[in-house]
């Protein structure tokens, strides 16, 4: 655990010591602040469902790109072999560096409170418990992109490389329930089961049901798992 | 003491080390000497663990490095080679990021902290961020990260390359002051630097080990030649050429005439020395010798005779 936590400050020293987390803080709230507002007053409804479909589209560019350096940097560097030869676990690397980018994401996401403060002024019954569910959803699926990006990270040297692999592994979970009508039927309930959107909408609708966190909580650590399995590769190569 | 036992690599089809047994102990500075690829840094990095062996195993004091990894890593310092940093990072931060993995607690790091500053000569560069360090305190920032632990083992990996005349000899001189309480296995291929450093070399080619002793025992055991050069007045060719006949041991490399004088070059196994025969056939001949001066082997050459694929040379 010590581990985890020595290499979770690190790692978030990193991202706060280049301008990387500062834009993608400031970035993610100007988008999801400039999409949430543009139509909130046009609904003229007391939720946050517009900001909740947004943050999902806006998380497909923007964990890939926090996540893409966080371990093909390091093998760039070279650095990977002062940390690999540091008496830390592999897994715990990972677990350090997958809570620093996870603990960016939910700053992001803290952001965007700024709405559901001015939500709190302006509207009228308003369900709380949905926008709670909704913003665990988002954590969630942040996580579960998170650790999408990680294992990206872990697959090559180049940054670059990182970040189109892990647009392209999130695209295909965040598309397959939009696309169910092209799969054949006896298989469009595992499609949809795999689907990162499909687990969000039901917990969205206030109903945080333990299939969906299971299914979350099983992707973050299938990702996560491969990601070890990438760094300690190295031992056998 | 480290144990390296049947030590085995293969990437792939390419076996790069080959099956590599050596003790190191305590206090003892080795270095560990080969050409670009002879395997030493992938030797370095199965010690380390950060890549595991194929076959064959690491013993340090008791542990293997396949079961108890960690442990060992404990009591590791290690410098890898082109010594990667965080550049972003601050120099005081990044001894207190290694600190803190290797267990170091606040108190504590201020004494390490001053310690490896005033060993390694970092003094004035602390508060500066990496990126912004000459590459000769990079290299010392290195070496003090991989001491913050006072470690029993210090392993560098090419520690001095790169580094301008000035900074070599500073860092030699570090090498060989915390040589004297830890071992220190450090590799290069430059020769001139290991035999300024070290106790004890290790030579390693093609993955084997072809050579393993001090400087000297390995000049004994080469089985080296005895250069001499010999300048005689009032020779003629043929009767020197008949000297091998006398004096068995000598072989005749080459003879040339000067102006009034012959220069015979001739080889002989260190084992066996001619030079009183050489002389009393030359007093019996009438012959002036003018100059006769031996040099034996060096270690440049062994070391290029060993480390060259089936090419003998006797530079």
């Amino acid at each position: 655990m010590r581990s985890i936590i020595i290499i979770f400050k690190k790692e978030l020293h990193s991202f706060f010591a280049s301008p990387m987390a500062y834009i993608f803080l400031v970035v993610f709230a100007l988008v999801n602040g400039y999409f949430f507002t543009n139509t909130f007053f046009l609904y003229d409804q007391s939720d946050m469902r517009a900001l909740f479909s947004i943050v999902p589209l806006v998380y497909l560019f923007f964990i890939p790109a926090v996540s893409m350096g966080v371990i093909s940097r390091e093998k760039g560097l070279g650095t990977i072999e002062i940390l690999a030869t540091l008496p830390i676990r592999d897994l715990d690397l990972v677990l350090g560096k997958y809570l620093a980018v996870f603990t960016l994401i939910l700053v992001g996401l803290l952001t965007s409170s700024i709405h559901y403060i001015t939500l709190t002024f302006v509207g009228t019954n308003i369900d709380h418990g949905a926008i709670f569910s909704g913003y665990l959803g988002l954590a969630l699926m942040g996580g579960v992109y998170a650790a999408i990006g990680i294992f990206s990270s872990s697959l090559t040297d180049n940054q670059v490389v990182a970040f189109i692999i892990g647009i392209a592994i999130v695209m295909v979970f965040f598309l397959m329930d939009q696309l169910l009508v092209f799969v054949p039927s006896s298989m469009a309930g595992i499609v949809q089961y795999l689907s990162t959107g499909f687990h969000l909408s039901n917990i969205s609708r206030g109903v945080i049901d333990t299939r969906n966190l299971i299914y979350f909580l099983s992707m973050i650590s299938f990702f996560l798992f491969l990601t070890t399995h990438n760094v300690e590769s190295r031992k056998w190569s | 003491m480290v144990r390296i036992e049947n030590l085995t690599k293969n990437f792939g089809q390419v076996k790069a080390v080959k099956s590599i047994s050596f003790e190191l102990k305590d206090g003892e500075i080795v270095g560990f000497l080969g050409a670009n690829g002879a395997g030493k840094s992938t030797t370095l990095k199965m010690i380390t663990g950060y890549i595991s062996p194929t076959a064959g195993n690491v013993h340090v004091d008791g542990m293997n490095i396949i079961d108890d990894h960690l442990e060992i890593q404990k009591q590791i310092g290690y410098l890898p080679e082109l010594n990667p940093l965080y550049t972003e990072m601050k120099v005081y931060d990044y001894l207190r990021f290694h600190a803190e993995t290797r267990g170091i607690k606040d108190g504590e790091f201020t004494q390490a902290l001053s310690k490896v500053v005033k060993d390694c000569g970092l003094q004035g560069i602390v508060h500066r961020t990496i990126g912004n360090c000459s590459k000769g305190y990079k290299q010392r920032l290195g070496l003090a990260a991989a001491m913050i632990h006072n470690p029993k083992i210090l392993i560098l990996d090419e520690p001095v390359s790169g580094l301008d005349p000035n900074q070599i000899v500073e860092i030699r001189r570090l090498i060989k002051k915390v040589g004297k309480e830890k071992l220190v296995l450090m590799s290069s291929h430059i020769l001139q630097e290991i035999q300024a450093t070290v106790d004890r070399i290790i030579i390693i080619h093609n993955g084997e080990i072809v050579a393993d002793g001090t400087s000297d025992e390995l000049i004994a055991d080469s089985q080296g030649l005895t250069h001499l050069k010999l300048e005689i007045d009032g020779g003629e060719e043929d009767a020197i050429q008949e000297m091998k006949a006398t004096i068995p041991s000598i072989t005749i490399q080459s003879i040339s005439r000067n102006d009034d004088s012959m220069d015979i070059l001739i080889e002989y196994p260190n084992t066996a020395d001619p030079r009183k025969d050489i002389f009393r056939y030359a007093v019996d001949h009438g012959w002036s010798i003018l100059e006769m001066s031996a040099s034996k082997r060096d270690l440049e050459s062994i070391f290029r005779n060993l480390t060259q694929d089936g090419v003998i040379t006797d530079a």
